[in-house]
């Protein structure tokens, strides 16, 4: 396989992100306008300078015109992308590679999703005519069998489990308080998180991601004109995606314990950026933590600690904000909220912060580390897609 | 010589304790259980229930035809019996008629399969309604039946010679209900009685003189029909020995309507295999069913009982029941809607897309790499391992034998009965699948649990049904059946 990746090609000149939560008085089309206006005016420049437009949305329009509209764009190419919880990672994705190519100059990534119009809790999806046969499981209960595999493998009991996923919950609680944009702006206690009623198998509301409307979006050029923007531009080291081929929700072998596809992602991300040694070189990690378990287990997957280890750190704080690596320190999807197509690009927007030492004090992550990761997935164990970067703030 | 091939019941796992109607409501109930059909069962999986245990008794079988015979049929126009011969992976070859409506249907399949030739899978099921209170709703149950009727050596062993028949038609009003609705009248019982009685001797008087038999010359008798108050008079006038007459399951499984001829026959005829050291063969089994006249059916059993084997007997299965509270029961006959979860209901299943994996859907088949040997779990034409192409071999596995690797519940998902409970299955030689478990109570499942697959009504979308198989769990593990 050649994976080349693009390192020190492209740079981020430009991030916006508007506050995450319930909505009920903004539109998609505002979420869109709100991101893209502080965006602009983050790299200082207008609508008419961005040569191409990638607009990711898991199910709050379809084709680019859902951007090109609410922005009054005129006759610029703009393209929709959906990739499950990875829709607004893979907008980015596509941006960079254009611009990277050499097809356009200046290239925005935008992703938005307006879910609480749709009247449920939870994030629901609209499959395409089907023979009757597929789970119709939700998320949480699908991954809620990771973490008593995940315990019975490395012979955790169910009482410490209990509190390493409290922990990991009560951590990105702690963050998003610190977080003026996140929906949940409160700490949380672990003997909450562990009273609060079980939704699916051994998951309680805590465990669970936050559902909520927002949007993000970056401005990506060529590296070496990165500096016509901003002083302090962010660049991309690496950009790596996985689709599953699903054969682990039928393949005997798989154990509920790992997702495969993050770790193939992983590998070729740090590949490309040049990344030995993740736990020691990250200044931080943004994963994609849509239930406890999967945080828990993703510490693992990218490397971040030995199999079977990371429960142990988790307890150890190695991943508080003043740990060793802060993962998730703007409160992760549990407290920033999940706007599917949003998401990846949120990430980003808090590894913009904190590299730029530009995050508010009170969660400002004091290190001369120059690199962050930023990780989603979206489908299922046994059958996911997965994306990886790596940014940094100086070449080479 | 014509006559049973193979035979099974099915009762639901279900039990609705009588009892419970009075304690609810203060009226109506009485003694015993009767059998309920899950939220996710109806009289066509009931149906495919009952046949693959007949054809799992008799594997080598082949029918010609399978007749379907209900008095609530899960559709009108559109034949059930393909769905059940979809889930039996059956031939086009093989025709699937329908016998819709009356509760005369299932004898009256019956009594044209033994007349016809060739093999043919008689299939009857039935869910009885009622009002609550009602006696319908108390002495109804749930079950299905199948019998296969077939010609000695040519359609495999007869277990039990047809001697001959006896019938007896008329045009009375005891009983009836207006299609689409849940409750059956019935006319004063006493006219519905004494008909029953002058024609249920006509018809046995007519079966004897048929066969050359005398009353007392019969060892088993069952007598069946949604009137019980006739049931029980016409035994009486039959001239029977003591203790010839067969217990009618109605205390335990309740009057199960079209299917309750065959499941009664079906239990007679797994008890007579079970004693046929002691007993021999040669005995005469009677049945007689009261619906708009009478039909009686004499049989003879034959030494070929003697290997007959049931896969799971009609009395293992009456044994084998958890009970359902009466609030369940009402909500899973829709006589009481329930908040349901606040998440959206399923879509419609698409037609073409159902049609295009019948195999799987119905018959749960799957497909198995000729490199790898890797089982895919729906078909697949790229193997998983080793990316073979369209080289794979079909696979059913509807009749695999699974454990449970992990398991969750699923308290938010659209369920019609939630929760959800959901497991990954390993199947002994091989094969993964994520299902859905069913006939299992929240708390009782756990790590390592043995599991069968049944096929299973998912749900209901603008009136289409939405049938798949779900795995349940293995109560009683016949000697060798099990994994080492």
């Amino acid at each position: 396989m050649s994976s080349h990746g693009i390192r020190d090609r492209v740079a981020i000149v430009g991030m916006g992100c508007t506050t995450f939560g319930e909505h009920w008085d903004k539109g998609i089309d505002d979420l869109i306008v709100d991101a893209a206006q502080e965006t602009f005016e983050s790299a200082g420049l207008t609508k008419d300078k961005v040569d191409a437009y990638w607009f990711g949305t898991a199910q709050s329009g379809m084709s680019g015109i859902t951007l090109a509209r609410p922005l009054q764009l005129e006759n610029k190419p703009v393209t929709r992308v959906e990739n499950y919880c990875a829709t607004g990672a893979e907008a980015l994705r596509a941006a960079a590679y254009a611009v990277a190519s050499g097809a356009y100059d200046v290239a925005m990534a935008l992703g938005a999703e307006k879910v609480k119009d749709g009247g449920y809790q939870g994030l629901n999806s609209n499959n395409p005519p089907n023979d009757g046969t597929a789970r119709t499981l939700t998320a949480a209960a699908m991954f809620s069998m990771v973490a008593p595999a995940y315990g019975a493998k490395y012979g955790i009991d169910e009482e410490q489990m209990t509190d390493v996923l409290a922990t990991i919950s009560s951590k990105n609680h702690f963050n998003g308080a610190r977080n003026r944009r996140a929906q949940f702006r409160k700490e949380v206690s672990k003997e909450t998180i562990c009273a609060s009623p079980r939704l699916a198998g051994g998951l309680g509301v805590f465990d669970c991601a936050g559902v909520a409307d927002g949007a993000a979006a970056a401005i990506v050029v060529r590296a070496e004109d990165a500096h016509l923007y901003t002083d302090k531009p962010l660049y991309i080291k690496g950009l790596s995606f996985v689709a599953g081929s699903g054969s682990g929700l039928i393949d005997p072998d798989y154990d509920y314990t790992h997702f495969p596809e993050c770790e193939a992602a992983a590998i070729d991300a740090y590949q490309q950026a040049g990344v030995t040694d993740p736990r020691r070189q990250l200044a931080l990690a943004e994963v994609h933590d849509c239930f406890t378990p999967t945080e828990l287990v993703l510490m693992e997957d990218l490397g971040f600690a030995e199999r079977g280890t990371a429960w142990k750190e988790v307890l150890a704080g190695t991943f508080a904000l003043n740990g060793e690596l802060p993962v998730n320190p703007d409160g992760g999807l549990k407290s920033f909220g999940h706007p599917v197509g949003a998401s990846g690009l949120r990430m980003f927007f808090e590894c913009w912060l904190q590299l730029r030492k530009e995050a508010p004090p009170e969660r400002q992550i004091e290190t001369d580390r120059t690199l962050a990761l930023t990780h989603n997935l979206g489908g299922y164990p046994g059958e996911m897609v997965s994306f990886v970067s790596v940014v940094g703030t100086q070449l080479g | 010589m014509r006559g049973i091939v193979s035979a099974a019941g099915y009762v639901p796992y279900r039990r609705l304790e009588r009892a419970e109607i009075n304690r609810f409501f203060g009226t109506g109930g009485g003694k015993g259980t009767r059998a309920v059909a899950s939220h996710d069962e109806d009289t066509s999986t009931l149906g495919v229930e009952a046949a693959r245990l007949a054809l799992r008794a008799s594997p080598d079988l082949e029918p010609n035809a399978l007749w379907f015979a209900t008095s609530t049929p899960a559709y009108l126009d559109k034949t059930n019996a393909t769905v059940v011969h979809a889930a039996l992976r059956l031939p086009s070859a093989v025709a699937a008629f329908d016998f819709g409506g009356a509760l005369r249907s299932g004898a009256g399949a019956l009594q044209s399969a033994l007349t016809n030739a060739g093999a043919v899978l008689v299939v009857s099921s039935d869910t009885r309604n009622g009002l609550a209170t009602s006696t319908d709703e108390s002495l109804g149950g749930d079950a299905g039946a199948a019998i296969v009727v077939g010609d000695d050596g040519q359609d495999g062993d007869v277990i039990a010679e047809w001697l001959g028949s006896g019938t007896a038609t008329d045009e009375f009003l005891d009983r009836w209900r207006i299609p689409g609705e849940q409750r059956s009248k019935q006319w004063e019982e006493r006219f519905g009685e004494t008909r029953y009685l002058a024609l249920g001797r006509e018809a046995w008087e007519r079966a004897l003189k048929n066969v050359g038999l005398a009353g007392d010359e019969v060892d088993q008798v069952i007598i069946t029909g949604m009137h019980a108050r006739a049931n029980k008079a016409l035994v009486r006038h039959l001239g029977i020995r003591d203790g010839a007459l067969r217990d009618d399951l109605a205390g335990t499984v309740g009057q199960s309507g079209t299917a309750h001829p065959g499941l009664l026959l079906a239990a007679a005829l797994e008890e007579e295999a079970g004693r046929i050291e002691e007993a021999g063969s040669g005995r005469v089994i009677a049945l007689v069913h009261l619906a708009d006249g009478a039909d009686v059916f004499l049989f003879r059993t034959t030494n070929a009982l003697g290997s007959f084997q049931p896969a799971r007997t009609v009395a293992e299965q009456v044994a084998d029941g958890a009970p359902v509270t009466y609030g369940k029961f009402l909500s899973w006959r829709n006589m009481v809607d329930l908040e349901p979860p606040r998440r959206p209901e399923p879509q419609r299943v698409s037609s073409s897309a159902a049609w295009r994996s019948e195999s799987w859907k119905f018959g749960f088949v799957g497909s198995r790499d000729r490199t790898s040997g890797a089982i895919h779990l729906p078909p697949a034409r790229v193997s998983m391992k080793g990316g073979a192409t369209d080289d794979m071999d079909p696979l059913p596995m509807a009749d695999a034998k699974g454990t449970v690797v992990t398991f969750t519940v699923d308290r938010m998902v659209y369920s019609p009965s939630p929760p959800v409970i959901f497991a990954v299955v390993d199947f002994d030689g091989g094969g993964r699948f994520p299902v859905e478990l069913t006939d299992v109570d929240d708390g009782s499942l756990a790590i390592g649990d043995r599991v069968e697959m049944t096929f299973r009504r998912l749900f209901t979308a603008d009136g289409i049904h939405d049938y798949f198989w779900k795995a349940k769990p293995i109560r009683t593990e016949h000697e060798g059946e099990g994994t080492e």
